[in-house]
């Protein structure tokens, strides 16, 4: 698998699948997207890294634990529903912040800050396993 | 067709909930929030194995006091439901708690935060690295909300978030028979959730909803309650949360995998993992379809009286002490089936009494055991012995932890096995009430035999009987284990849970105007109906 | 439509069942994953099925414009996928470190949490 041609190509791989993964995860809320399905683009993204360069550079380049990121990600998608708490409304409704920039409307939400927990979660925990399995490989 | 849409604006307000919500109705989620966010703040501080127990041991400590507030709302107003985002029922997914629902809630996270203080000892640095804390917290994130939903499909998901946190616990220490027990487990388990989600999906496909009380007002209004359909259904269930709580026919994976994990792993399994999939068989079979229950209480009560007998010689069989404790488990459940197979308002709030007792009983008597370990530094009865004269009151309260879960006089267990027999008996069903005492009576063999082994005798097996085996001695066989029994840490938790059975042992009223209470909302649900579709 | 689906769904159960009465723990993973999906299919038929219409409502609409295909199955279904996939995850990584340790795939010969010989408990005092 540790191809000269692959090892090159491998981060550049990576980092423009984790930007895409961004990309399907913002789209997600309108159109077929969304948290997991960007969560899943971007473990394999890390899985990939690893396959190619090892499991301590891919540790090394994420500086926290995966699980550290599933238990932020999970935090948020838990806050996301309490801050309705705050308008009298029942847990998980949703909240609007819609803000100007440049003439484009962009709408921060509250299922926008609980995509993005799905997706952290999602990365932590595929990829901790992907890494427990590529570990395994190498020993 | 398309000119009949606009792109105006579409009112919703028919179906959603527009009134403002109390503060305090938040109560009814905050069980499942407070431990969601414990568990995932936790699991973030994973590197910090000093504050991880602290921090745990707070949200554990916050979750009973939710859920005490919870209790007494829910005792103070009835059942009371909370729509997620403000859509109603059937569209959103609702929240609903009655009486049996908060009560078991509350009594499963005082049982969660006595495990956490229990585990400050029995859990090492490795195992608190591997997440015991945050699988802790999650855990009853799991268990709370699978008690607190009113939503099947919401149940299913709360059940795999149990299941999930389960399979980390089970596997701390990454020992031999650890991953030998988490294999079989995870994998007769992840088969019954299988089953559980088929029967939801035929559920969907002949309701069209998936709320509990949609589907039983629906349930309701049909001519044969117990159509062809509806009995496959029913079995499915049946067998999805047998597997669960380890029935007769499908609870070999409970002894296979309860001894292996670290003791508190054990105690918190034995108390609250079976009692989940018991909550479930009643939510089911007594809310949403008494047709089936009653077409299949035959059946109902065969199992139980299989699970009975299964629990009680199964015990009576074994040396090694969690196993025998985990064949008490399964004889707990074959009570609490009894009860449901014979339906009636008594035997009902007799199984859930039953369920609270099991669930303290079980969880103290594995925290015991473990206290015998760390004393003698083995689990099999042939090497135990002269514990009595190194610790007498541990002896006492060994005892009458024995004592409750035979069903004796004067401790929790008694209360329960009174009802359930009289309401077998009351219903024509003697061989079901027999079964049950004859379990009790096995129970007392097996446990007596323990004690006696355990404490009574003067020495582990090849030694003189009778002669002290001093202290000099003791420590040698202990090694550097007996450390732990010197903090208040191990002994705190089991003290509060035999406070506990001895409580509910000599003062039962207040547990059974409890049971009673969820029974009869079981069993005439127009207060849950109402709770969760306005006037009815 | 749903006659058809039914019989595959059917079959996927037969499958699966086979490969879960094997002794070797990685085709019982493999007929765990496939019971996964055949009760997914079960779902999303029980939800009835519409041909070719997603249920995406078109931009600037606030309601679909034709009848269009049960999206709760679908809902059901993703969150069942989600959970099936990381549980078989979970197993199999479960079940490699179990063959690494007990050193045997054959479930007959897992037999260290419960040893084939155990002794009886003492029958005397």
């Amino acid at each position: 698998m540790r191809t000269v041609i692959f090892r090159t190509i491998a981060p550049y791989l990576s980092a423009l699948m984790v930007l895409y993964s961004i990309f399907v995860l913002l789209r997600g809320h309108n159109e077929p997207g969304g948290g997991f399905i960007g969560g899943l683009i971007a473990a394999s993204a890390l899985a990939i890294f690893g396959i190619a360069c090892g499991v301590a550079a891919v540790r090394r380049a994420i500086k926290v634990h995966p699980m550290s990121i599933a238990g932020f990600g999970l935090f948020m998608g838990a806050a996301a529903g309490v801050i309705s708490l705050f308008t009298n409304q029942p847990f998980m409704t949703s909240q609007w912040w819609p803000i100007d920039l440049f003439n484009v409307q962009i709408k921060l939400s509250t299922p926008l800050i609980f995509d993005i927990g799905v997706y952290l979660v999602v990365v932590g925990a595929i990829s901790s396993i992907a890494l427990a399995l590529e570990e395994r490989e190498s020993d | 067709m398309a000119s009949t849409y606009s792109s105006e604006k579409v009112d919703y307000s028919a179906a959603m909930n527009l009134e403002p919500v109390a503060a305090a109705d938040w109560l009814i989620v905050a069980p499942v929030l407070v431990s969601l966010i414990g568990g995932a703040v936790c699991l973030m501080m994973r590197k910090n194995t000093d504050a991880q127990p602290k921090l745990a041991i707070l949200f554990l400590a916050l979750l009973v006091l939710v859920n005490f507030g919870l209790l007494i709302r829910v005792l103070d107003q009835g059942v009371i439901t909370m729509v997620m985002g403000g859509w109603l029922p059937p569209f959103g997914i609702a929240f609903t708690v009655d009486a049996l629902g908060a009560t078991l809630s509350l009594i499963a996270s005082i049982v969660a935060f006595c495990a956490g203080l229990y585990g400050i000892v029995t859990v090492g640095t490795t195992g608190r690295r591997y997440g015991f804390y945050p699988f802790l917290v999650l855990l009853m994130a799991g268990v709370c909300g699978a008690f607190l939903t009113g939503d099947i499909f919401n149940l299913y998901v709360w059940f795999e978030v149990l299941l999930i946190s389960s399979y980390g616990m089970l596997v701390l220490g990454n020992e031999k028979p650890q991953l030998d027990g988490a294999v079989k487990y995870g994998v007769l388990n992840l088969i019954g959730t299988n089953f559980f989600l088929i029967g939801t999906g035929m559920i969907y496909g002949v309701f069209g909803t998936l709320n509990m009380a949609d589907i039983a007002i629906k349930m309701s209004e049909l001519d044969s309650p117990a159509s062809g359909t509806l009995l496959t259904i029913a079995v499915l269930y049946f067998l999805a949360f047998a597997m669960k709580a380890a029935a007769f026919p499908v609870n070999f994976w409970l002894p296979a995998s309860y001894h292996t994990p670290n003791i508190v792993v054990s105690a918190v399994f034995a108390g609250l993992l079976t009692k989940v999939g018991v909550y479930a068989l009643l939510r089911i079979f007594v809310l949403i379809m008494p047709g089936s229950r009653e077409a299949l209480a035959d059946l109902f009560a065969l199992v139980a009286i299989l699970t009975l007998m299964t629990g009680a010689f199964g015990a009576l069989a074994q040396s090694e002490l969690r196993r025998l404790l985990g064949y008490l488990v399964i004889a707990g459940i074959g009570s609490m089936l009894a009860g449901i197979a014979v339906g009636t308002t008594l035997a009902l709030s007799g199984a859930i009494f039953y369920a609270v007792h099991s669930i303290i009983v079980m969880t103290a008597l594995y925290m015991a055991s473990g206290i015998v370990n760390m004393m003698s530094g083995t689990y099999d009865l042939r090497q135990l012995g002269g514990l009595y004269q190194r610790n007498v009151a541990f002896a006492a309260v060994f005892l009458v932890l024995a004592f409750a879960v035979s069903g004796l006089p004067p401790f929790s267990g008694f209360w329960p096995k009174v009802l359930l027999v009289d309401a077998a008996f009351a219903d024509g069903r003697a061989l079901l009430g027999a079964a049950i005492l004859l379990s009790g009576f096995l129970t007392t063999i097996a446990m007596g035999r323990v004690w006696i082994y355990a404490f009574w005798r003067g020495g582990p097996e090849g030694t003189p009987d009778g002669e002290s085996v001093g202290p000099g001695a003791a420590t040698a066989v202990a090694g550097g284990r007996a450390a732990g029994l010197a903090g208040p840490a191990v002994w705190l938790p089991l003290g509060i849970l035999t406070a506990m059975i001895v409580y509910f042992g000599l003062q039962p009223e207040w547990m059974l105007e409890l049971s009673t209470r969820g029974a009869v909302g079981l069993v005439e649900p127009r207060g849950y109906l109402r709770s969760v579709f306005g006037g009815l | 439509m749903e006659t058809g689906l039914s019989i595959l769904v059917g079959l996927f159960f037969a499958v699966s069942v086979y490969l879960m009465l094997s002794k070797q723990l990685v085709r019982m993973l493999l007929g765990i994953a496939i019971l996964g999906n055949a009760v997914n299919m079960s779902i999303f038929v029980n939800g009835r099925l519409t041909r070719e219409v997603p249920p995406v409502i078109p931009e600037g609409l606030m309601v679909p414009t034709e009848v269009i295909a049960n999206p709760l199955p679908q809902a059901l279904v993703l969150t069942a996928i989600v959970i099936s996939f990381s549980f078989f995850a979970f197993l199999l990584v479960l079940a490699f470190r179990a063959y690494q340790e007990v050193g045997t795939d054959d479930v007959n010969e897992m037999r260290v949490a419960e040893p084939e010989n155990d002794p009886l408990p003492p029958q005397g005092y």
